[in-house]
């Protein structure tokens, strides 16, 4: 099967998946612009790179496995490496933002541990 | 056993992995896979991984569960605070919560859901008071996110990961 013979109800499906994975990731986006603070933006981004990314994926699958025409789960790697490398960069951002608002003195700098 | 797979979680996971990206699962493709899965953790032992031990399967499901469930809730929650009109009436802030589990890989495990169930941020963990440190954006609906964090997901971590906090 190639993209053209897809079933009416299947492109809707991988359609109505992306979009709103995309609807997410825009939002996440959105959030950098509208909030205020650091480590309130910070949260932002992560919607992008969680339900967007994931719903995002399952269209992909969806897609990949009807023109294939077997079960096509190779995506479900990119979640998997995206969910465990994300904690990483997200840590360092925010250890950075801490360590240099206590040093500065920041009245909204975290409480020490 | 041991000696053959020392890293079993590690070969079933390589294993997999090959066999996804190299699908469909011809048998040439198998035997590759199964030879990787073999031969990378012997490999591996040169960096002296710690071994993990997983218990609990119905724990692993549990939590497995209650990740999707909050991912998906987190997610809305934090979309409705970014696309609300009126952004003032919130309360944001840190909150401190000691925690009992000191296993890195379930504290690993902890940092992975946090991050990825926006509002919540993990900010520091320090290993000698087992303090962890939170960024949260919302607490206007229920004010008792150290409880939730530790109901939810330290306890299910802590029956996965048993025997090394007793």
């Amino acid at each position: 099967m190639n993209g053209a013979e897809l079933p009416i109800w299947a492109a809707c499906l991988v359609v109505l998946l992306t979009v709103t994975g995309a609807g997410f990731a825009l939002v996440g986006a959105l959030g950098l612009i509208r909030l205020k603070t650091f480590y309130e933006r910070v949260h932002a981004p992560s919607l992008g790179a969680t339900l967007g990314m994931a719903l995002i994926l399952c269209g992909s699958m969806l897609l990949l496995s009807l023109i294939e025409d077997r079960l096509v789960l190779r995506d479900a790697l990119i979640g998997l490496f995206f969910t465990v490398t994300t904690p990483v960069t997200l840590l360092l951002l925010a250890r950075t933002a801490a360590h240099r608002d206590r040093f500065e003195g920041n009245p909204d700098a975290p409480p020490e541990v | 056993m041991s000696r053959l797979l020392p890293h079993p979680l590690l070969s079933l996971a390589l294993t997999l992995t090959w066999l996804l990206l190299n699908a469909p699962p011809t048998p040439g493709n198998v035997l590759l896979a199964l030879a990787v899965g073999l031969a990378v953790p012997a490999v591996m032992r040169a960096l002296e991984p710690r071994p993990v031990r997983l218990r609990a399967p119905s724990a692993i499901a549990r939590l497995i569960g209650i990740f999707l469930y909050d991912m998906v809730r987190s997610n809305i929650d934090v979309a409705r605070v970014v696309l609300n009109p009126r952004p003032c009436e919130r309360r944001t802030g840190f909150i401190t919560v000691p925690l009992e589990l000191r296993e890195p890989a379930g504290l690993t495990v902890l940092a992975v859901i946090l991050t990825a169930t926006p509002g919540t941020l993990w900010v520091q963990y320090d290993s000698d008071t087992g303090c962890l440190l939170l960024h949260v954006l919302d607490f206007t609906e229920d004010s008792d996110w150290e409880a939730r964090i530790k109901d939810r997901y330290e306890r299910p971590l802590l029956e996965i990961f048993a025997g090394v906090s007793a």
